[in-house]
């Protein structure tokens, strides 16, 4: 295992601590127990909480300031963050208005910040984040998960309670961002968990994992490598026929990078993905690309895709200021 | 059963999950996201060195610390669910300095009832609760029975055994293996080697004690 460490047990606060030291106007730190949080709580708006695993960087705590959240949790690598956490971000990021707390679905997530809402004292919703459509929905099991997409959620329902929206106006944003939004990646390289000091899983030279996680877990099949352009059909293939978008319908294209992907072609990803979109009638009018829900340093790539509508765009345009995110 | 023996049986299982590290980690990066054991091992941590703070307590005042306690700690899916086993325990031992066996079945029962209603699932979906359900029943059964305890010990421990063996041939409906669909077949659920190993350390640490 070749990483940055100087201990083990403390490459998350040192990262953390990187992150606050590295933009102090924007972010706190507390570690007992653990939550990033703005520099100066909002004043009079709806709170918006996160939190997940690590490993994700900068999901979550890059995306804490002014537009977006107000906390997040960071769990350690690839596991949960637990109620203790959200309560004390909660109890430090409110803000008048009420708690939104913004969870992946996975099992993990959904317990503990359900435990914590249960818990909290403050008037509180909840969204569900669940746009990886390689993993088939269902009521009988823990469902689809919660990827690429949270981005998105965070970012438009984050506009929503900076311009005055009622807990239950964001809710309803960010369960209307979720629905139309969805995600499905591929990997090259598995991970390592710092803790764990080996890779998560064995893939060979030539392969690639179709449907992959975010957490170095293996996904629904494996192929040999093929050109950019045909992964990309065989992506955005089940994410169009989950979202079902008519002809003209305008979208945000999201080609969101694993960690270990550099930027070129990311970008060719993107090319690729807004023609092949252009000649299916839709309209990729806005866009994201980089490195934002990261699996360590995993090769691969996922594609969103959100359904635009005239509110959602004002949503996504909206200023926002943080660590990973501003314009 | 005393809180002497509780504690004594944390010090056990801590060893045994020690002692199968390999094994559980590699089920865990088959199946999983490769950080069950490392969520093991720091929930073992934190207990075995709260001993000195569940000293003198009984057993329902013990139990629901060490519930609390994992709730902080381990995070994931197993912190809420392991922590909800232990809290219900000791809410089923409350007002009892020295359980006796039919107790402490009722709040094993109890515990893995929990387990079942927050994890919303149950046997057969490849999680923890296909060794965990089964072996609340034959404890209640033996308990009932009035089994000598060198025998409860072990047929306890070779059904959690056969049970974990079980989950290769399963499709996981719950937990992180169940993205793998078909392809988790053939491995067995690193939670139910977790539980047989932990199962299999409290037994051992039982019958010792009655032998001592």
């Amino acid at each position: 295992m070749k990483k940055f460490i100087n201990d083990i047990d403390h490459v998350m606060r040192e990262s953390l601590g990187g992150l606050v030291e590295a933009h102090p106007q924007l972010l706190r730190a507390e570690f007992e127990p653990t939550f990033i949080a703005r520099a100066e709580r909002a004043v009079n708006k709806v709170a918006l909480l996160s939190g997940g695993g690590s490993g994700h960087e900068p999901l979550h705590a890059g995306f804490v300031g002014r537009g977006m959240l107000d906390a997040a949790c960071p769990g350690q690598v690839f596991t949960s963050p637990t109620p203790d956490q959200m309560l004390a971000a909660a109890e430090a990021a409110h803000a008048g208005r009420g708690v939104l707390f913004i969870v992946k679905n996975y099992a993990g997530d959904s317990m503990n910040f359900q435990m914590a809402a249960e818990m909290l004292e403050l008037e509180n919703a909840t969204v569900i984040v669940n746009d990886d459509v390689a993993v088939e929905n269902s009521t009988h099991t823990t469902g689809r998960r919660g990827v690429a997409g949270t981005v998105m959620v965070e970012k438009m329902t984050g506009a929503a309670a900076e311009a005055g929206a009622s807990l239950m106006e964001c809710k309803a944003v960010g369960d209307r961002v979720n629905t139309a939004t969805a995600s499905m990646g591929v990997a090259f390289t598995s991970c390592t968990v710092p803790a764990a000091g080996r890779a998560t899983f064995e893939i060979g030279d030539d392969e690639m994992e179709v449907g992959v996680g975010i957490h170095g877990e293996p996904g629904r099949r494996r192929e040999k490598l093929k050109p950019a352009a045909a992964i990309v059909d065989d992506l955005l293939g089940p994410i169009l026929a989950d979202l079902r978008p008519q002809v003209g319908r305008e979208v945000l294209l999201h080609v969101n990078g694993f960690g270990g992907t550099p930027q070129m072609e990311l970008y060719l990803l993107y090319h690729c993905a807004a023609k092949q979109l252009r000649a299916l009638g839709l309209e990729p009018v806005r866009s994201l690309v980089g490195n934002y829900t990261t699996s360590l340093e995993m090769a691969g790539a996922s594609l969103t895709v959100t359904l635009l509508d005239d509110e959602l765009k004002l949503l996504w345009d909206a200023p926002v200021h943080t660590a990973a995110l501003h314009w | 059963m005393n809180t002497v023996l509780i504690l004594d049986a944390l010090v056990a299982v801590q060893r045994s999950i020690l002692a199968n590290e390999s094994q559980i980690e590699s089920l865990d990066r088959a199946i999983g996201d490769g950080d069950h054991f490392i969520n093991v091992r720091r929930g073992c941590e934190v207990l075995v060195a709260m001993r000195p703070e569940l000293h003198g307590l009984e057993p329902a005042a013990a139990l629901q610390k060490i519930g609390l306690k994992l709730l902080g700690t381990i995070g994931g899916a197993s912190g809420p669910l392991i922590s909800s086993f232990f809290i219900a325990m000791g809410k089923s031992l409350a007002g009892l300095p020295e359980p006796g066996r039919r107790e402490f079945a009722a709040a094993f029962t109890a515990g893995v009832e929990a387990i079942k209603s927050r994890g919303r699932a149950d046997v057969g979906e490849k999680t923890m609760l296909d060794v965990l359900i089964p072996a609340a029943r034959l404890l209640s059964r033996l308990t009932e029975e009035d089994a000598a305890l060198p025998e409860l010990c072990g047929q306890m421990t070779a059904e959690a055994e056969r049970n974990m063996l079980a989950t290769k041939d399963m499709i996981a409906t719950k937990g992180r293996a169940y993205f793998l669909g078909e392809r988790a077949l053939g491995h067995i659920d690193p939670g139910c080697k977790t539980c047989e190993v932990a199962i299999r350390a409290v037994c051992d640490t039982v019958v010792q004690q009655e032998l001592a």
